[in-house]
């Protein structure tokens, strides 16, 4: 009985540690891929190829979720407003919260899971087949050939990508809200563009999303890299590429919101 | 330098998000709505500005003419000292009013100029002398209330005077008692 309850404590605190011991390796390997990326500028034709795999590739996601999810917010919205006899409001509810929050959350998430677990699996499969070694035989650094490029790619699909996102929602929010229901389409925009604030609101979206790209591409490595060589080691680490950047970005997004709230009104 | 595909899909894709960064900007955001128009700055002090905030806009007779640009408190007069960014395209007599409004039971604080009948015109720096203070929906339901509870004995008294208000008043108030005292008894 106390030897199990010593064990439990033991296991806990190896846990506890290790995880601490890879947040640390995590930021010395993002300090190295910082520092190894002059290959990626020189050759940008390496971060284009990764830009289409994450970022074009994910576009058919990004556009219809962007859609669907600015359509459901202009329904719940309707039915909410109703009650107060403000649904020409609806516009500034479907824009804010898709430029605030849901552009950049969504789509990170989104991301996260498309694109992220993605680069995890190429590149835990490159270790396992030995490819990234062989690099190192040849005197290429698979962290300015390999990593840094998918670094690179994820930091600048992430803000266009969260831009369609909450793009595309506004213009689900418009389809449900005035072409659907029937709202009045200058109140709809006037009031929209009365109470969103382009540096408040839009680039403050833009920062966020372009910390969780830098967040999701490390994590997404990081984890490729690190991974077992073997089948298992792989697929867990693809899983834990999906639900460590899931809370990393909500948590990260509680931060931010925080920061940037606090000088306004 | 050839071209691959790669290079087509990468230039859609960044026009595609830059584009839809100029829809956010343009079209969802203010900076199409807004230009950074020239502005001078009026001051203007009012006793409670209720829920205003900085950047509200300042309408007259309902169109946007400028926006708030810094609220401060005075401390020597314990009032709100407002300063008013206007629209250089505008100007305003000397003797306009300046009032914080509510569009709507539920809408947002603004300004609202209302002009006066003055030859000169207020220029950058001067001071709109007449305000009028934001409503406190508070203040005016317990006004009304008051103004009410102050008619009511009033109308029952009027032969008796102001004194005798609260003595007739005291009676009526005792009758229905009475009155209902019988009834009640009368069901027992």
């Amino acid at each position: 009985m106390f030897d199990r309850i010593r064990r439990g404590l033991e296991t806990l605190g190896h846990r506890f540690i290790g995880g601490i011991w890879r947040v640390g390796s995590m930021a010395r390997f993002f300090t190295l891929v910082l520092a190894s990326s002059g290959t990626s500028f020189h050759r940008f034709r390496l971060v284009m190829r990764e830009v289409y795999f994450s970022g074009v590739l994910s576009l058919i996601i990004i556009i219809v979720s962007g859609l669907f999810v600015g359509m459901v917010l202009g329904l719940q919205g309707f039915e909410t407003l109703q009650k107060y006899g403000a649904t020409e409001s609806i516009g500034v509810l479907v824009a804010l919260s898709l430029v605030r929050e849901l552009g950049p959350v969504v789509a990170a998430l989104l991301f996260a899971s498309r694109a992220g677990s993605a680069i995890t699996a190429e590149i835990g499969l490159m270790k396992v087949t030995e490819q990234l070694s062989a690099m190192d035989m040849m005197a290429v650094s698979p962290m300015a050939r390999v990593i840094a490029p998918r670094f690179w790619a994820g930091v600048i699909s992430m803000p266009l990508l969260a831009a369609l996102f909450a793009a595309m929602g506004v213009f689900g929010g418009y389809i449900v809200a005035v072409v659907l229901i029937g709202v009045d389409n200058g109140a709809f925009w006037s009031q929209m563009q009365a109470a969103v604030d382009f540096r408040y609101d839009v680039l403050n979206g833009v920062v966020k999303s372009f910390v969780f790209g830098i967040a999701i591409t490390v994590i997404a490595t990081f984890e490729g890299y690190d991974a077992p060589p073997t089948a298992e080691g792989v697929s867990r680490a693809t899983t834990r590429t999906v639900v460590s950047s899931a809370l990393t970005i909500l948590a990260l997004d509680l931060v931010l919101t925080s920061l940037m709230l606090r000088g306004e009104s | 330098m050839e071209r691959t595909t790669i290079d087509l899909w990468f230039g859609a894709f960044v026009t595609a998000g830059f584009a839809a960064l100029l829809v956010l900007a343009l079209k969802v955001g203010n900076l199409g709505a807004e230009r950074a128009n020239e502005t001078y700055r009026v001051e203007a002090r009012f006793d409670n500005i209720g829920g205003l905030k900085v950047r509200a806009p300042v309408r007259s007779a309902g169109v946007l003419v400028g926006r708030v640009f810094d609220i401060r408190f005075d401390n020597d007069r314990y009032q709100a000292n407002v300063t008013l960014a206007l629209d250089k395209r505008y100007t305003f007599p000397k003797d306009t009013t300046a009032s914080v409004l509510t569009s709507g039971l539920l809408g947002e604080t603004y300004v609202g100029l209302d002009a006066g009948g003055d030859e000169k015109k207020l220029v950058a720096g001067d001071r709109i002398t007449i305000t009028q203070s934001a409503v406190v929906l508070e203040r005016l339901i317990s006004q009304l209330l008051f103004s009410k509870a102050q008619e009511g004995p009033a109308n029952g008294a009027n032969p008796g005077g102001a004194g005798n208000g609260g003595e007739a008043a005291k009676p009526a108030a005792a009758a229905p008692a009475a009155a209902a005292a019988p009834a009640g008894a009368a069901k027992k």
